[in-house]
């Protein structure tokens, strides 16, 4: 088991590998499909200084408010990670964010991206909105809510020790391209059909 | 609508079992899946955590998952029921289980792009009914998540690449690539709900259906019964496993529904439910009392 405090820097991030169990300790941002697009379009000066040094999270919580008008993560697992990465790579690198977290892997444009720029994918388990709701005890702020409701909003948050699995690292390792490759051999096996 | 009264405080604890509470079948299969993993191994660990966080949903009455899906659901009534009130009723229960935090608002405007904010929207809850000669009604649900969506597919058969031909081996064929090509990214490991025949239409619908069924019923058919314990094996023999960490859970079920067909069209329609695999049932005496259904 990793310890990683976050921010991290990118020497503490390349010193990760696929398999690596991580629980990350600090602060965070969530942000999907819409926030993606936002991040890309032009530079917002206003999100920057959260989104560098630290980790985006693939998520859209569903959250309440509390009685001093603050907020609270209800349900917080990941969701498919897979619709940003057209644009994954260029967050990344433009807003020197370390790692991503989400499900279900992503591409190789990503994957060049983490190499390039010293990040990392981290796996959070899928569903899972309970065990990791708890392992965020703090919301500090919200940016875009009002244009882009509660699961697609950036949700700024403090997490303590958040569980996460590496499975993209800044070498070029993939568990997903592996795990497919020999999901994909063993499906040719079972239909009889040659590589 | 005497014979159905004001129902939305039901359909809400409806939604909030289905949200909040795993079937026990699908727990056990869960279980089940665990036992066969190696010690330690990510597979391990992260049906650990799935199953601890079952337990934490159900303690603290809150979503298993934040993304708590499109309400599916089938209702059977008597005679006389007006459908059209008790959809607005179902309906309503979305927005006050949504209010509850029992959802999350999960509607968009698929036009704007903006969130309708109260977890209903246009087709959102998807509502079936039909009528029967029982005096109850009968309401079955499942909440379906958006990630296992959209690993959701659709062949048509014969289909040259894969070899499969208008037949069961053609189905298993199919069957097994959607099952491939879902990867971890339905949150594995999931359930398959499959229908043979239909149109583009039925044929998602029926898929859909057969999520309901047990996990450790048996199909009455025994040819179907046969293909879907098969298919199940020779899935999980593709080492993908839960989160597709690699493993050997990557299915806890298969259902297999048929509908008849065009002569020109085959289709073979899969719907992934994800891990998450949520799904509530009551029964509704003429008196208005609920019996929870498992």
């Amino acid at each position: 088991m990793v310890e990683l405090k976050l921010p991290a820097s990118e020497e503490s991030i390349r010193q990760l590998r696929v398999g690596d169990f991580v629980e990350l300790t600090g602060r965070m941002i969530t942000g999907r499909d819409t926030a993606h697009t936002w991040l890309v379009k032009e530079f917002r000066d206003e999100v920057a200084p959260y989104l560098e040094g630290t980790v985006i999270y693939h998520c859209g919580p569903v959250v309440s408010q509390t009685p001093e008008g603050g907020w609270e993560f209800v349900a917080a697992g990941p969701t498919t990670s897979i619709r940003e990465e057209p644009y994954q790579a260029d967050v990344i690198c433009r807003y020197g964010l370390r790692g991503v977290i989400g499900k279900g892997g992503m591409g190789p444009k990503t994957l060049e991206g983490l190499h390039r720029c010293g990040a990392v994918y981290l796996h959070a388990i899928g569903g899972a909105a309970q065990v990791l709701a708890s392992a965020i005890p703090e919301v500090e702020k919200v940016f875009m809510l009002d244009e882009f409701g509660v699961p697609e909003a950036l949700w700024v948050i403090h997490v303590d020790k958040f569980p996460v699995v590496v499975t993209m690292d800044s070498h070029g390792r993939s568990l997903h391209d592996e795990v497919e490759a020999t999901s994909d051999d063993r499906l040719k096996e079972l239909l009889g059909l040659s590589g | 609508m005497s014979a159905t009264g004001d129902h939305v405080e039901t359909f809400v604890e409806l939604i909030r079992r289905a949200s909040t509470q795993l079937p026990p079948d699908v727990e056990r299969a869960l279980r089940d899946g665990q036992a066969r993993e190696s010690e330690g191994s990510l597979a391990d660990r992260a049906l650990g955590t799935i199953l601890d966080n079952v337990q934490l949903a159900k303690d603290r009455s809150a979503p298993i998952c934040q993304d708590t899906g499109t309400p599916v659901v089938w209702i059977h009534h008597p005679l006389g029921v007006s459908t059209r009130q008790l959809g607005d009723q179902f309906i309503e229960a979305v927005r006050q289980a949504t209010d509850r935090r029992y959802l999350r608002p999960n509607a968009v405007d698929t036009q704007t792009g903006k969130n309708t904010g109260d977890g209903t929207g246009r087709g959102i809850p998807f509502l079936h009914f039909e009528e029967w000669d029982s005096d109850h009604i009968e309401v079955r649900m499942i909440l379906k998540g958006g990630g296992s969506e959209n690993v959701g597919t659709q062949y048509k058969l014969p289909d040259g690449a894969l070899k499969a031909g208008r037949d069961l081996e053609g189905v298993r064929r199919a069957v097994l690539d959607a099952a491939f090509q879902a990867q971890g990214k339905g949150c594995a490991p999931g359930v398959l709900g499959v229908c043979i025949g239909g149109d583009r239409v039925s044929a998602f619908a029926a898929s859909k259906e057969q999520i309901l069924r047990p996990l450790d019923d048996v199909n009455p058919d025994p040819e179907l019964a046969a293909l879907e314990a098969r298919i199940l094996k020779e899935a999980n023999s593709l080492g993908i496993g839960p989160m597709g960490f690699g493993g050997q859970t990557t299915l806890l079920g298969v259902k297999i529904g048929v509908l008849d067909r065009l002569p020109a069209c085959y289709f073979v329609t899969v719907t992934y439910m994800c891990w998450a695999d949520r799904k509530a049932g009551v029964s509704i005496d003429g008196g208005g009392e609920a019996t929870w259904l498992s």
